[in-house]
Formats: C-alpha cells, sequence, structure tokens
C-alpha cells in the first residue's frame, strides 16, 4: 500500500462530495482520509484526499477524478514540497496523580488544554500524521475516552496556489 | 438576442429547439405535465410517445447510434425517471449521446418523500458523464445548452436534466444563446504532433502490426480516415462489436471480429501481433479475455478521446489522447511524409493471417433437428437487405451471429448494447433509429427472450407510422445462457426454457401478438420460405413487421474464448482449437 496526499480544486456544487466519494468507493480506491473547505475563490472548494494504493497506478485515480465535470484541478502534494497537517481533538483520562504527566506531554508535542474537569482533560493537537499518531501512543497508557480527528488538509509549499490560472 | 418571459416548461423546448433537436421520445406524467404543454405546440419538435420509458432510452439510443447526433427522451418523476436507468446505464458504457429530462417534484417537496419523488441524479452519479437538478427556470437553458456539450463532445454520453415542477412552471426571461458554465470540461481533441511521430516510427518499426479498432471511431465519423491509413500500411484490420461496420466486411485487409466469439484469424492476429494500433477502443474483457496473457508480444499505441482509457487495462507504449477522426488524418499524414510511395513490409505477417483465414473461415454447422439454422436465417436477413439497410440486436446468441454473419459495409448500420448487454435494446433502438434515418432499411434481430422484455413499443411503432421490421430468432429459449449451460454446467439446463416454440406451450404465440399490435406477422418454420418472408417484410412498409422464425436451440456460437481464459485457448467449434504453434 503506497499513501498519496491528492488536492482537488473543485466548483462549489451541490453533490460535489457525494461524486468524489462515490468515484471511489465505485472504482475500489481506498481513502485515508477526506477534507472539505471553501477556500480564497469564491465559488470553489478544496478536497484534500489521502488515498491508499495498492497495485493501481495513481494515475488512474486522478484520471477518474479528472472526468468529474466539477473537478476544475488535482495536484499531488509530495512530502517534501507540501505541508499537511491532521487536527485531533483528545479527552484523556486524568487524575491528582497522573494530571501532570499528561500535561508534560502536551507540552512537549506543543499541543493545548482546551477542556478540564476533575477526571479528563480536553486536548488539541494539530501537526503531520506522524506527530499525531505518536502522541496518541504517549496518551494511550492514561486512557483515552474520545477521540475525533479532521482528515488532514495539505497546502504546497513556495508562493503559487492552486487556483492560478484555473478560472480563465 | 430576444429578451421575452416564458415558463421554465417552455424554456426547456424552446432550448431544444434551439439546439436543433427535431425528435424526442418519452411518456409523460405528474411532474413533467407542465412541460408537455408546450411540447404539443412545437412546430419543430416531433414527440413520440412510448409504452414503457424504457423504450424511450432506447429509442433515443438508437437514433443516436443511426445518426451520430443527440437522442433525447423525457419522463416523469419517480417510477418514470428510474424506468430510464438501464438506457442511461447502456448509453454510458456504449459512449451514446443521450439526453434525459426528467420532472421533478416542487421543489420545496425535494427530500420529503413527496409522491413519486427519486433522487435520480443521485441513482444516475455513476452512470451518467453528468447531471443536473434546475430548481429555478432562469437556469435552464444554460442548463440545457451545458447538457448538450457534454452529451456530444469528448467522449459522448448521457447527461441528465432533472428539473423541478415549479421551476417548469415558473416565468423568467428567456434569451438565446445562454453562457454555458463548464469551467471544468475541457476535451482534448488534437493530440501531441510528437506522440503521433512516435506512433508512426512505431509503425514502420513493426513486421506484425494490426489495427485494434473500437466504436469511438464510429462515434468520431472517422471511418474515411481509418480506410486511408489501413491501406497504406497495409495491415490487417479487426472490428470490434461496436466498431462493426467502421471498416468495410468486404475489405480484404479486415480479419472480422476479435474476442470472445471472434473469427479465429482476428483473435490470433492480436495475440501474435508486434503492434497493436488501437483506435477508439478500451480493451474490454470480451476482447482480450485473460488480460495477462493478452497480446503477449505487442507494443500498444492507444488512441483515444478520453485519457481514463489509456492504461487502465493495458500499458500503452504510445498513449495518443485525441479525437480519432484528427489523430488518424495525422497519423497516415505523417505515414506518408516518411513512406513516400513505399508500403512496409509485412509479407510474413499476411502469409501466417491468410494461412488461418483459409483453415479457419467464419461458418457454421446445420444442426439437423428439422428446425431453421439460426445463422443461415441472420446470413439471409443480411444479404437480402444491403449495406444501406440498419441492423439493430438484443443481447445473446442472435446478437453474436448478427455481429458474425451480416456483411456491414458503412458505419451507423450495426447497433447494439456492447458494454451493458442489455436484453430489450433491439425493438426500442430500432424504433428510434428509424425515425431518425427513414430512409433506410431497418431491423431488430430479437430473441424470444429479449423479444418479450420491449415489445410494446411495437404499439408505439404501428401508431406513428414507424414501418420496422422484426426478426425473432425463436429458439424457445435464453439461448445464450443455455449455451454456457451446454458447455458449463453438464447440461443442466436450469431456468432457460421460454416455452415459445411451436413444439411447445407457445406463450406467447408471437405471431398472434404481432397482429394484436397492428404488425403484418409472419411464421417461418421451412428453409424453402426463408427468403419469400423477408423480402415481403423489406416489400411491407405501411406498418411494423414481426417474423417469427422458429430456429433450433442446440445451435451454438462458434468460435469462442470461455470467459477468463487465454484467448490462446480460442475455439474454432467445440472441442476443436486450431493448430498454428509450429506454423510460425
Amino acid at each position: 500500500m503506497t499513501q498519496h496526499v491528492l488536492s482537488l480544486l473543485v466548483e462549489d456544487r451541490p453533490g460535489i462530495l457525494t461524486r468524489v466519494a462515490a468515484l471511489f468507493a465505485r472504482r475500489g480506491f481506498n481513502i485515508e482520509s477526506l477534507a472539505v473547505g471553501s477556500t480564497e475563490v469564491e465559488g470553489l472548494s478544496r478536497i484534500t484526499a489521502v488515498v491508499s494504493l495498492d497495485g493501481q497506478p495513481l494515475e488512474q485515480v486522478t484520471k477518474q477524478l479528472n472526468k468529474l465535470i466539477n473537478v476544475l484541478k488535482i495536484v499531488e502534494l509530495e512530502e517534501d514540497s507540501s505541508i499537511a497537517r491532521d487536527h485531533m481533538l483528545i479527552k484523556v483520562k486524568t487524575d491528582a496523580t497522573t494530571r501532570s504527566q499528561v500535561l508534560e506531554a502536551v507540552t512537549l508535542f506543543r499541543a493545548r488544554v482546551v477542556d478540564v474537569v476533575s477526571d479528563s482533560v480536553v486536548i488539541e493537537v494539530t501537526g503531520d500524521s506522524a506527530k499525531c499518531k505518536a502522541f496518541l501512543k504517549v496518551l494511550e497508557p492514561f486512557g483515552i475516552k474520545e477521540l475525533v480527528q479532521s482528515g488532514a488538509i495539505a497546502i504546497s509549499r513556495g508562493s503559487k496556489s492552486m487556483s492560478e490560472k484555473v478560472l480563465r | 438576442m430576444s429578451n421575452e418571459k416564458i415558463t421554465g416548461a417552455q424554456g426547456i423546448i424552446r432550448s431544444l429547439e434551439m439546439l436543433g433537436v427535431t425528435d424526442v421520445f418519452g411518456l409523460p406524467g405528474g411532474a413533467i405535465l407542465p412541460t408537455y404543454d408546450p411540447l404539443m405546440d412545437s412546430k419543430i419538435i416531433r414527440h413520440i410517445l412510448v409504452r414503457h420509458e424504457q423504450g424511450a432510452g432506447h429509442a433515443a439510443e438508437g437514433y443516436a447510434a443511426a445518426t451520430g447526433k443527440l437522442g433525447v427522451c423525457i419522463a416523469t418523476s419517480g417510477p418514470g425517471a428510474t424506468n430510464l436507468v438501464t438506457p442511461i446505464m447502456d448509453a454510458q458504457m456504449d459512449s451514446v449521446p443521450l439526453l434525459a429530462i426528467t420532472g421533478q417534484v416542487n421543489s420545496h417537496a425535494i427530500g420529503t418523500d413527496a409522491f413519486q419523488e427519486a433522487d435520480i441524479v443521485g441513482i444516475t452519479m455513476p452512470i451518467t458523464k453528468h447531471s443536473f437538478l434546475v430548481t429555478d427556470a432562469n437556469d435552464i437553458p444554460g442548463t440545457i445548452a451545458a447538457a448538450y456539450e457534454l452529451a456530444t463532445t469528448g467522449r459522448p454520453g448521457p447527461v441528465l436534466v432533472d428539473v423541478a415542477k415549479d421551476a417548469q412552471n415558473q416565468k423568467f426571461e428567456f434569451s438565446w444563446p445562454p453562457k454555458i458554465d463548464l469551467p471544468g470540461y475541457k476535451p482534448v481533441t488534437d493530440p501531441h504532433g510528437k506522440q503521433v511521430q512516435a506512433a508512426a516510427e512505431m509503425i514502420l518499426a513493426s513486421e506484425k502490426p494490426i489495427l485494434y479498432v473500437g466504436g469511438g471511431v464510429i462515434r468520431a465519423g472517422a471511418s474515411k480516415e481509418l480506410l486511408a491509413l489501413a491501406e497504406l500500411i497495409g495491415a490487417p484490420v479487426t472490428t470490434t462489436l461496436m466498431a462493426r461496420g467502421a471498416f468495410p466486411d468486404s475489405h480484404p485487409q479486415h480479419l472480422g471480429m476479435p474476442g470472445m466469439h471472434g473469427t479465429v484469424p482476428a483473435v490470433t492476429g492480436l495475440q501474435k501481433a508486434d503492434l497493436l494500433i488501437t483506435l477508439g477502443a478500451r480493451f474490454d474483457d470480451r476482447v482480450t479475455g485473460d488480460v495477462k496473457s493478452f497480446a503477449p508480444g505487442a507494443k500498444v499505441i492507444h488512441v483515444d478521446i478520453d485519457p481514463a482509457e489509456i492504461g487502465k487495462i493495458r500499458h500503452a507504449d504510445v498513449p495518443i489522447v485525441g479525437d480519432a477522426k484528427v489523430v488518424i488524418a495525422m497519423l497516415t499524414a505523417e505515414l506518408k511524409k516518411e513512406l513516400g510511395s513505399k508500403k512496409p513490409e509485412i509479407s510474413a505477417w499476411w502469409q501466417f493471417l491468410d494461412g488461418l483465414r483459409e483453415r479457419y473461415p467464419l461458418g457454421y454447422v446445420d444442426v439437423d433437428d428439422g428446425k431453421l439454422t439460426p445463422q443461415h436465417v441472420i446470413e439471409r436477413i443480411g444479404a437480402l437487405s444491403g449495406p444501406e439497410a440498419i441492423f439493430t440486436a438484443g443481447v445473446g446468441q442472435h446478437q453474436m451471429w448478427s455481429a458474425q454473419f451480416i456483411k456491414y459495409e458503412r458505419p451507423n448500420s450495426w447497433l447494439n448494447s456492447g458494454g451493458a448487454g442489455t436484453m430489450g435494446y433491439s425493438v426500442p433502438a430500432a424504433m428510434g433509429a428509424k425515425v431518425g434515418a427513414p430512409d433506410r432499411l431497418v431491423w431488430a434481430i430479437d430473441g424470444d427472450g429479449c423479444f418479450q422484455m420491449t415489445n410494446q413499443e411495437l404499439a408505439t411503432c404501428t401508431i406513428n407510422h414507424i414501418p420496422i421490421k422484426v426478426a425473432i430468432i425463436n429458439n424457445s429459449s435464453l439461448g445464450m445462457v443455455r449455451q454456457w449451460q451446454t458447455l458449463f454446467y453438464d447440461k443442466r439446463y436450469s431456468n432457460t426454457d421460454l416455452h415459445t416454440g411451436t413444439d411447445t406451450q407457445m406463450v406467447p404465440d408471437f405471431v398472434k401478438l404481432a397482429e394484436a399490435y397492428g404488425c403484418l406477422a409472419i411464421r417461418v418454420e421451412k428453409e424453402e420460405e426463408i427468403d419469400a418472408a423477408i423480402k415481403l417484410a423489406i416489400a411491407t412498409n405501411d406498418r411494423p413487421v414481426v417474423i417469427d422464425f422458429i430456429v433450433g436451440r442446440d445451435a451454438m456460437v462458434w468460435p469462442m474464448v470461455p470467459a477468463g481464459v487465454s484467448n490462446d485457448a480460442v475455439q474454432y467449434a467445440r472441442d476443436a482449437a486450431p493448430i498454428w504453434d509450429g506454423e510460425e
């Protein structure tokens, strides 16, 4: 299995997410994560899809996606020329004896505590997927009560923007 | 530019008129009622009222496939729309330019499970080139124009426009031409010059080239260009099921159809070639058999207008994205420059292929069962109808025999359901073809199983004076399934007997059924009656004709490559594999 981060610039039309997700399902491409949001251009949305491929060439995925009429542009964001971030909210069990250890981990990983009660804390962390995974591993022994995470979002390094040259 | 206030419904009809649409097939219902009102007054558009929406869809497909123009069908919401699902999927698989317009419930009722509400945009998402939901009349002209553009350009395909009833009733200011807003749609028609040059070099270096021609050549209207290219390089030509007629069958370079029921020379030609010149074909599993062992020694030039087809199944050494008509013409020009008056030297290749042609011509044996031989019946229909006729087929044995034993000399003469394999395609498709090409003789060659799925459109044909001819190749069974049961299921004939033969209960009696629909009906049981019946059918044009040909059920389609095995295992007839080892 190889993972690729794809960035799709799409028209903000009803059903576009369904079309993209259904295409992945129908063609047997695995989605690891999917994140959608608006962009600097009105009417355009950006979908970041992390796909795992087993045997299939990435080219077939991008070609099929390109056939969707509402998809304007697709780029693969390679690790060394782009920044990718996951976002997590984690509810961790704490008590008087463990709280300081948890807070220490929070500091080390440059995470933030966003809610505290007597027997748990909610931690917010942002980073690449390796950092987030490592952080979870550190927290696991204390007891993770609840975990939510966004799909990865990614952007290229440098001054160029993806929406350049797309519209007219 | 004229600006006036009209209803959305009038806007739909006006837009279709402006786009040059002259014929539509459909059936009204609650959610599309507003559109049927102005349709009644149109001086330009002829609406043909079908008996089932599936018939409307296939008729529009047949119309499109026969003429190369857009086919249009109309249905109401809910079940009316879902009855179009099969033809829409069929059009998607075979790249047919089809516009489906459906009524939708009022926009405020969408999502409430209202009466006859179906999310037809959602249902058809994976089987359309694109689909639109319109809830504001102001969007109607732009959407219909965009749908037309999408359906007819690039790789053609079906587009669905679902229009809410309140949008059809809403008054708005109509103006034409509208702005077409498709920023994400840019089909590539002109190829890279460098790629064309690389293809030419590869062709010149090849000792065993073969042209693998698919339905894209017909959709692109590139038959003339294909003939010039083929004659310039002198290479053998194969035409797939979707491409029958793209290259004349009478041409000495034509090896016939490749694939599961292809000719031995075509199947073997592809297997042994050192270069596949692939034009508008997509390496369908019915052509390749087991992909890993398909044409193992061949390099591949792959020309297609859809970039996603290139490299999908088979790696292309020279990929060329472009319109087949443009690419083939450029390739021919490039080769002419290189060749001058010479021709590539491939006589050893032809010697091998000619040996196969001599030893393994297409043929059939007469099963001695006192019934008609189906291949002979179909061969006679083709021979007596001539090269300008149009033939549609259902799916199964009769379809394969029609592809094999009718000689096609021109494109848009063989219409069938290739990718989808839709039983019931032929009668409505023939109806649509006859509407689109009224001066051409149109035959629906059908099976007794297929015919029972859509024969109600004979009523449409009779009422609307659409004199198609239907030949039922009646073997009283689901013949192709039965053939597989004979070959692979130990002759256990599970649920393939249809009881339509003369020595059965004969339910229904096709002659009585056809007469009830107002057709001239003929039953043929003796060989000496075949020609006279066909001639009578051809001469009868005041109503449709149905001929019930009573054929034997043990006739089989040969040659055959069993599903999923290598094309090297092609069988000429049962348990008779061609011998070619040591012949190269």
